[in-house]
């Protein structure tokens, strides 16, 4: 176990290793989130209150809870860096912040449509949606701190500490904007026992379809940053002549 | 040590006033800027006046942090007292402590000022007083996090701000929360509960990943 570890905190094998999954981890990503977009939008019965547009839920719902578990899955990985010093964590940690970003935008901008229709407006001071654009903030940060060191290394080991000071601040904006004010509606239970089963199943595919998106996306940047922060060394190159398929 | 520390800090601050009273004329300013861009009528500052004090002291201290650890970044002093044998989160809190002497409490000493612009009562100010008590540490302890990711950067002040703002959200949430309750006569023990709470969790553990990020930024 720990060899096998000690295998992956070297660059050249992770690259290779990297290279192997993203196919595999691509496809399925495609299949499933396309699944259980058309099984969402073409097949599950229309809400009784909502109509169609409660379909849009296909591509909020899975947006909104990724936005956390990828600033979850970085925190993880930002303390692993810290922690063993492992460079290769940090790296990690930084080809997950625009995918986390980008979900929360998503889910902030389908929100924002859903909640016209629904709620008669754009936008309200919810605490839901607060506490979302606070994420889109602290993703922001993390990217702006790591973008502004000229070394990689430290610029790593930098946003790893603000990942995880941002990890402590997350359950406090969180609840703060909740005491504060609310309208979003509350959670549909942990595995969304909430909701119909004929609209549950899609749901929960478009779900599976984000994760396994949200990993094919972070391995093929993760590629690109170990190319990029080992550019210097022989492999690289070897990479980059195309003497070596990786 | 801590208290040396402090001294020290109190010493050099008070030797570049300038820079220690522009960031209280920045406060005083911008809630200038309030009554005169939304109209004088007393009833209307009243109620707006949480958020634009509490506003107001987020950003001048947002100013005043930059000289936490810059000016000894620059002149190798700060290299010295990571050398020191005493704990780094150790020289982080007398750091702190000595910033927020400098620049957090005299705020509060003009909040009655602040207070009489707005046309606040004087139990909306003793809950603006408190708040400030209170919330002021907690952004000096978040932001000194900020500070020490950025020490090393040309140009932080900026990166500082994106940094450092989102994460004072829940103070200001609950200070102005605090000072809108006090002026409606409601109890607001409750709130400056949690943000001691805040106080009391960025003290303890703000100090250690402000060490562990001076020592990310000077290795």
């Amino acid at each position: 176990m720990w060899k096998w570890l000690h295998q992956l905190g070297r660059p050249e094998r992770l690259y290779q290793l990297c290279g192997r999954l993203i196919p595999g981890f691509g496809v399925a990503g495609a299949a499933t989130l396309l699944l259980g977009w058309i099984w969402g939008f073409g097949f599950a019965p229309a809400d009784y209150q909502q109509g169609d547009s409660f379909r849009i839920m296909y591509i909020h719902v899975p947006a909104a809870m990724w936005s956390m578990g990828v600033y979850a899955a970085m925190a993880v990985a930002a303390f692993t860096g810290l922690v063993w010093q492992m460079k290769m964590a940090d790296l990690v940690s930084t080809a997950m912040a625009p995918v986390g970003a980008v979900f929360t935008f998503i889910a902030l901008i389908t929100g924002s449509a859903w909640g016209k229709p629904m709620w008669g407006t754009w936008w309200i001071w919810d605490a839901r949606l607060t506490s979302e654009l606070v994420l889109l903030f602290l993703y922001m940060g993390v990217m702006a701190l790591y973008q502004s060191f000229d070394d990689r290394r430290t610029a790593g080991r930098a946003a790893g500490i603000l990942i995880l000071v941002g990890v402590v601040n997350l359950p406090i904006i969180h609840f703060s904007v909740q005491w504060w004010n609310t309208l979003h509606q509350g959670s549909s239970g942990i595995l969304q026992q909430a909701i119909a089963p004929s609209m549950r199943t899609p749901l929960r595919w478009s779900i599976l379809g984000y994760l396994l998106v949200f990993i094919t996306l972070t391995l093929m940047r993760l590629r690109n940053l170990i190319l990029y922060t080992e550019r210097h060394r022989p492999w690289v190159a070897d990479v980059a002549n195309g003497g070596r398929k990786a | 040590m801590s208290l040396r520390v402090i001294q020290r800090e109190l010493r050099t601050a008070f030797r570049s006033g300038a820079e220690v009273v522009n960031p209280l004329w920045f406060f005083l300013i911008v809630i200038t800027l309030f009554p005169l861009g939304i109209g004088p009528e007393p009833q209307q500052l009243a109620r707006i006046a949480p958020g634009v004090v509490w506003v107001a002291a987020l950003l001048s201290s947002l100013l005043a942090l930059e000289r936490l650890f810059r000016d000894d970044f620059l002149d190798g002093s700060l290299e010295q007292l990571l050398l020191l044998p005493t704990p780094l989160p150790l020289t982080v809190l007398g750091k702190v402590i000595a910033h927020w002497l400098v620049t957090g409490l005299p705020l509060i000493l003009l909040s009655p000022l602040a207070a009489l612009l707005l046309s606040l009562d004087f139990n909306s100010w003793l809950a603006m007083a408190l708040t400030l008590l209170l919330g002021t540490p907690t952004f000096s302890f978040l932001g000194a996090i900020g500070v020490a990711l950025t020490v090393g950067l040309r140009r932080g002040g900026v990166l500082l701000s994106l940094l450092v703002l989102p994460l004072a959200i829940p103070v200001l949430i609950f200070a102005s929360a605090a000072i809108d309750a006090a002026s409606q006569g409601l109890p607001i023990g409750g709130y400056l509960a949690i943000l001691g709470a805040m106080l009391a969790a960025s003290a303890t553990l703000a100090p250690f990943a402000t060490a562990a990020a001076l020592r990310i930024a000077l290795h």
